[in-house]
C-alpha cells in the first residue's frame, strides 16, 4: 500500500532528514513509525500525500509512484488519504460539523450526501452531540477525535496520523488508539508516527501491529 | 459535471453569503468603484445624448442643390434620378422654384419685395439627406454633382459635420482615457479587497488544500467575489448616472426651454448599460484573478 524505496530528502539549507529509507506497509497493516522527535518522523509522512517531495529515491502510494507525480494531480492523490496532523489543524471559524464536511465540500459532493457521510464520521468517533459546537470548546481529545473525523469522513483506505496522542492524557490517548484499532479491524491501512510507547503497546494488545524506528532520519528497526 | 456545477454554485452561494456578512464594507467598496465608474459612464451618457442632439439639429450631413435658371422640367427630373441613384442617399426633397417664391411671399417682411420683381429669381431646388458619410466623401459627391448638366450651385454642410464629429471624437477620446484610468481605481479595490480576504482566510486555504482542494477549487469563490463587487459597482455606477441626469435636468429643461427645444437629457440605451457592467464585471474578476494569482501563490501548506 506504502513503499519506501531510497528515499533521501534533504531541506534547503542542507539538513538531510532522511537517508536511505526504505520500508513497505502492506495493506490493512498497522504500522507504528516510531523514534525521538527530529528523528524525522514527520518529515516521513508529509511525503505521502505530497507535502513534501523526495529529493531522490521513490515512494509510492496505492501503486502510484506520487515521487513524480504532477502537481494537478496531487489533490486527488490527497482525497484518498486520511491525514491527522501534529497540529491537528482544525478551523476555529466555523463548527464541528462545518469541519468534518471540510474535505467533502472540495470535491462538490452535494451537500445532502455530504451531511449524512460527515454525521456518520461524527458518530463513529463519538462526537455526533456535539456537532454544533466551536473546535475551541472541545476538550483535547474531543478536537483530536474531531480531526479523526474529518481525516475518515472521504473513506480512504489509508489513514496517516502525526503524533496523535501528544498533548492527551492517558484516557484520552487510550481512545484514539481504540478508535485506530477499530479502524483497522476494518480494513485501513495504517501509518501512525508516535514517540508514546503506551500507545504502541495498547494498539498491539487489541490488533497486530508493526514498528519500524527512525533514528536520526534513517531506518534502525 | 454536476459536482463542477455544484462547486461553482457553492462558489457563488459563499460570494453573496460573504458580502452580506460584511454589509458596511461591501456598501463602501461599492460606492467607491461605482463613484470611479460613474465619471466616465456619467461622461459617456452626455456625449450620447449630445451626439442624439447634434443629430436633430440636422448632423446627418445635407446638401443643398440649385439649378440653373434656364433648366427645363425635363432635366430638372434628369437631376432627379441621379440623385435618387446615389448609395447613401437616405431623401430628397424636391422644392420647385414656385413654391419657393410662394413661401417668400408669406414672409410678411419680404411680402412687398416679392410683388415688386417682374420675375421668379428663384431657382428650382433639392434638399438632399445623406445617412452615414464621411467628410471626404460628401466633398467628393459635391463636385461630381456640380459637374452635372443645368446644375447651378451645390452647397453643403461638410464644415459644420466636421466640426460636430471632431468635437464628439474629442469628447470620445476623453471619455475612453476616463475610463482607462479609473479602471486602474476598480482593479485596485477588488485587488485588495481580496488581498485581505486571502490573508485572514490563510488558515482555511492551507487546510484545504491539505485536504485535496484543487487550486482552481480554492481561486473560484475570489474569482466571484471580485466579479460580483464588479458588477455591483457597475450597478452603483448606473444609479449614480441616473441620479445626476435627473437632477441635471431640471436645468436643462429651463434651458432648453428658452432655446425652444424639448431637449432633454437621456439616460443610457440598455446595450450601453449592460455594456458597463459587464465591462465592470469583468474587471473585478481581472482584480481577483490578479490578486488571486499574486497572493496564493505565497503560501503552500508545510
Amino acid at each position: 500500500m506504502i513503499e519506501f524505496s531510497a528515499v533521501y530528502k534533504r531541506y534547503p539549507g542542507g539538513y538531510e532528514a532522511l537517508k536511505n529509507v526504505s520500508f513497505t506497509v502492506a495493506s490493512g497493516e498497522l504500522v507504528f513509525l516510531t523514534g525521538h522527535s527530529g528523528a524525522g518522523k514527520s518529515t516521513l509522512l508529509k511525503l505521502i500525500p505530497l507535502i513534501e517531495r523526495v529529493n531522490s529515491g521513490s515512494v509510492i502510494v496505492g501503486g502510484q509512484n506520487v515521487s513524480s507525480m504532477r502537481a494537478a494531480a496531487v489533490p486527488f492523490l490527497r482525497r484518498n488519504i486520511g491525514q491527522i496532523f501534529q497540529d491537528q489543524k482544525l478551523l476555529y471559524d466555523r463548527s464541528a460539523f462545518d469541519n468534518v464536511m471540510l474535505p467533502l465540500n472540495v470535491t462538490g459532493l452535494h451537500p445532502r450526501d455530504g451531511a449524512k457521510r460527515a454525521r456518520a464520521a461524527l458518530d463513529k468517533v463519538g462526537l455526533l452531540g456535539r456537532e454544533k459546537a466551536n473546535p475551541i470548546a472541545l476538550s483535547g481529545g474531543e478536537q483530536q477525535r474531531l480531526a479523526i473525523a474529518r481525516a475518515i469522513v472521504n473513506r480512504p483506505s489509508i489513514l496517516i496520523a502525526d503524533e496523535p496522542t501528544a498533548n492527551l492524557d492517558a484516557n484520552y490517548a487510550a481512545e484514539i488508539i481504540d478508535l485506530f484499532a477499530a479502524f483497522n479491524q476494518v480494513g485501513v491501512t495504517l501509518l501512525i508516527a508516535t514517540h508514546d510507547q503506551g500507545a504502541v503497546t495498547r494498539a498491539s494488545a487489541k490488533v497486530k501491529t508493526r514498528s519500524v524506528e527512525l533514528k536520526a532520519g534513517e531506518l534502525v528497526a | 459535471m454536476t459536482a463542477w456545477l455544484r462547486l461553482h454554485a457553492m462558489a457563488f452561494g459563499a460570494t453573496v453569503a460573504k458580502l452580506a456578512r460584511t454589509p458596511f464594507a461591501t456598501l463602501l467598496n461599492v460606492l467607491v468603484i461605482g463613484i470611479a465608474l460613474a465619471l466616465p459612464a456619467g461622461a459617456y451618457a452626455l456625449l450620447v445624448d449630445m451626439q442624439a442632439a447634434a443629430r436633430g439639429m440636422s448632423g446627418d450631413p445635407e446638401l443643398s442643390v440649385f439649378m440653373t435658371l434656364d433648366a427645363k422640367k425635363d432635366e430638372v427630373a434628369a437631376i432627379e434620378k441621379r440623385l435618387r441613384a446615389e448609395p447613401q442617399l437616405t431623401q430628397v426633397a424636391f422644392k420647385p422654384r414656385e413654391a419657393a417664391l410662394e413661401d417668400l411671399k408669406k414672409n410678411p417682411a419680404l411680402g412687398d419685395v416679392i410683388a415688386a420683381l417682374n420675375q421668379n429669381p428663384l431657382p428650382d431646388a433639392f434638399f438632399v439627406r445623406l445617412g452615414k458619410i464621411d467628410g471626404d466623401a460628401l466633398e467628393r459627391l459635391a463636385a461630381t454633382i456640380r459637374t452635372w448638366p443645368k446644375v447651378e450651385h451645390v452647397q453643403l454642410d461638410s464644415a459644420w459635420v466636421r466640426r460636430i464629429a471632431a468635437a464628439l471624437n474629442v469628447g470620445r477620446i476623453a471619455v475612453l482615457v476616463l475610463a482607462g484610468l479609473l479602471s486602474f481605481a476598480l482593479l485596485a479595490v477588488t485587488f485588495n479587497t481580496i488581498r485581505l480576504q486571502i490573508l485572514t482566510q490563510r488558515e482555511e486555504i492551507e487546510v484545504s488544500k491539505l485536504l485535496g482542494a484543487t487550486n482552481t477549487t480554492i481561486r473560484r469563490p475570489y474569482y466571484y467575489y471580485g466579479a460580483v463587487l464588479g458588477f455591483l459597482g457597475g450597478g452603483a455606477a448606473a444609479l449614480i448616472v441616473y441620479a445626476a441626469l435627473q437632477l441635471m435636468n431640471a436645468g436643462v429643461a429651463e434651458f432648453a426651454r428658452l432655446y425652444a427645444s424639448n431637449f432633454r437629457l437621456d439616460f443610457l440605451p440598455a446595450g450601453d448599460l449592460a455594456a458597463i457592467l459587464g465591462f465592470s464585471a469583468a474587471l473585478g474578476w481581472l482584480g481577483a484573478w490578479l490578486s488571486v494569482t499574486r497572493h496564493l501563490r505565497e503560501f503552500e501548506p508545510r
